[in-house]
């Protein structure tokens, strides 16, 4: 970023997107710029130190230029007792750069929050339409998605609760997903040396010491956990068939709404999850979205949208892939139970980038 | 001008980068006393060399302060952001050999693979109410490491030196760092996971991609890249 820089456009842009989403009801927020450290990392571990600058002060300790606004607006709404609201904000978020150079560390976003949960459906599409309300000039595509279609086919699948536990942690990591899913089918065989060390009757016959703070009790504890994967069946063929199927819908969505129920006959389990999609596309489709040609792809945003747990959105240019999305949004219900100390909200929202839209409308992006 | 090379300024590291240049005509060595951070070059002509701090050698080649630098593939990967495209690789010195890995206590019977260490991770997080800590230095290579590899429930504690002590002193569950023949590992009852090699180093030579040379720069490097052989 130039260090002479005309932001007065860009902030009257950011202005007049808040002012719309006043308009529609939602109450404006200000949130910190410095945030503390710890909830982030908490939440989201060390990657994101890679993407947000973390700075200290000896009496603050760690702290972090926002990366975002969802986490602190969720924090701000959860600790004033979580009753429904509608929140609008634009500012600067700062995101640190490793590898290319040409997107900026500091832009600003305009973002409009709904925590409600009468009537979810209702409230994705409201998120999704008035954001798409905004963005319609630019003729950007729409993508779409649902995070809760995966998280209910491993939750549905014929195996035990230890193996959907570790599915489900990894379900924002494509690469570790499938080495798990490799290692449960069988695909991926049990290396001797481990086969042997089950089979002992004194596995810790070659420690020499015990160092560390993982105890011996702890080492023990894993090792009954290996055995009983060791001896539970394999994942079956079926199995890992219905997760690729469910994995590679990608269709406009009246069809991907029809392929999901044919997947859900050898799948009841997943039946739940799909008429939240298909209410969701009734919903939408009552605000006016062309759904029928509305494209959805279950693995929509799968390795970057990482507090989303249900419906995921994004706009963007097409054949564009060097830019950022110009707005992306989606469901976080599961951040609300984490950052509420025991109560929840069904929430849902969305972010607009005002630069990037004034750029694209001006030529310059 | 002249051509500015970076040499490390002192131990084996700097003996053996002399040994290297001088095996192929180019005579380095310190002026003055063993004190004295400046040097000489016998052999080329136009060439000054600069002896630095091993771990700054990335920094100045990628600012352009020095035109040639001789590091480990280690510390330029980790300081530098798309380091391919600030500093060129001319040549494997052959020496100063060590692999950025990731160990674990050796009594963890439980634990030979990445696949075990996130297992484990994610039951330490439970038990213990914190991440489970890797000690390094290698900040980034670490992270870019864990995340390709999808590993999760960990964070990373600055250790500047004596890594493999933190475990026993646990203020670190396991470690990443670099090992040449893993003795010290072993002597802290730590071993090597099997697919824990994150990075093979190794002392290079290093051509600065942005450092500003004149005509007599471009043939002085022609011609101390032609005696070196690695033109």
């Amino acid at each position: 970023m130039s260090i002479v820089n005309d932001r007065a456009p860009y902030r009257a842009e950011a202005a007049r997107l808040r002012a719309f989403f006043e308009a529609q009801g939602a109450v404006p927020v200000e949130p910190a710029i410095l945030q503390p450290a710890e909830v982030m990392l908490d939440l989201y571990g060390e990657d994101i130190r890679a993407r947000a600058y973390v700075t200290s002060d000896p009496l603050r300790g760690e702290q972090m230029l926002r990366p975002d606004f969802t986490v602190p607006v969720v924090q701000m709404h959860m600790a004033q007792g979580a009753e429904p609201a509608r929140y609008t904000y634009a500012g600067e978020v700062f995101r640190r750069q490793e590898e290319d150079p040409s997107r900026p560390s500091e832009y600003s976003q305009v973002g409009y929050e709904v925590f409600d949960g009468s009537d979810p459906a209702a409230a994705d599409a409201e998120v999704y339409a008035l954001i798409e309300s905004v963005v319609r000039p630019l003729g950007l595509k729409a993508s779409t998605g649902d995070m809760g279609i995966l998280a209910a086919t491993v939750s549905g699948l014929d195996t035990t609760e230890r193996r959907k536990r570790a599915l489900l942690r990894h379900i924002w990591r494509p690469r570790r997903f499938r080495a798990l899913i490799d290692k449960f089918s069988g695909k991926e065989p049990m290396a001797q040396t481990r086969r042997e060390l089950l089979a002992s009757a004194d596995p810790f016959a070659g420690v020499k010491v015990d160092t560390g703070l993982r105890s011996r009790a702890e080492v023990a504890e894993r090792l009954d956990a290996l055995r009983e994967e060791a001896a539970a069946a394999p994942l079956s063929r079926e199995q890992v068939e219905l997760i690729e199927a469910v994995l590679n819908v990608r269709e406009k969505l009246p069809f991907a709404l029809e392929n999901l129920r044919d997947i859900a006959v050898d799948l009841p389990a997943l039946l739940p999850a799909v008429d939240r999609v298909a209410a969701r596309c009734a919903a939408l489709e009552a605000r006016g979205v062309d759904v029928a040609n509305l494209d959805f792809e279950v693995a929509h945003g799968r390795a970057q949208m990482e507090y989303y747990d249900g419906f995921v959105f994004s706009f963007a240019v097409e054949g564009r892939p060097d830019l950022s999305p110009v707005a992306v949004g989606g469901r976080y219900d599961a951040l609300t139970r984490v950052l509420g100390g025991g109560i929840e909200i069904p929430a849902v929202g969305g972010v607009i980038r005002p630069g990037l839209m004034l750029d694209l409308m001006e030529g310059r992006a | 001008m002249t051509l500015k090379l970076g040499v490390p300024s002192k131990g084996r590291l700097m003996e053996k980068t002399f040994d290297w240049f001088g095996a192929r005509g180019v005579t380095l060595s310190r002026a003055g006393s063993d004190r004295e951070y400046a040097g000489r070059v016998e052999g080329a002509d136009g060439v000054e060399l600069v002896l630095l701090s091993a771990g700054e050698i990335p920094r100045e080649l990628a600012a352009g302060r020095i035109h040639l630098g001789v590091t480990g593939t280690d510390l330029v990967h980790e300081k530098l952001a798309q380091w391919d495209q600030q500093v060129e690789e001319l040549a494997e010195l052959g020496f100063g050999q060590a692999d950025l890995i990731i160990a674990v206590p050796q009594c963890w019977v439980d634990v030979d693979t990445l696949d075990d260490l996130d297992a484990a991770a994610a039951a330490f997080r439970r038990k213990h109410g914190f991440r489970m800590r890797i000690a390094t230095k290698y900040h980034r290579l670490v992270r870019d490491f864990f995340r390709d590899q999808g590993v999760a429930d960990y964070q990373l504690v600055d250790s500047q030196g004596a890594t493999e002590g933190t475990v026993k002193n646990e203020t670190a569950e396991a470690i990443a760092d670099i090992t040449s023949t893993g003795e010290t590992l072993r002597a802290n009852h730590l071993k090597i996971l099997d697919d824990g090699l994150i990075l093979r180093s190794q002392a290079t030579l290093f051509r600065a991609r942005k450092a500003p040379m004149d005509d007599a720069d471009r043939a002085a490097m022609a011609a101390l890249a032609a005696k070196l052989g690695v033109d």
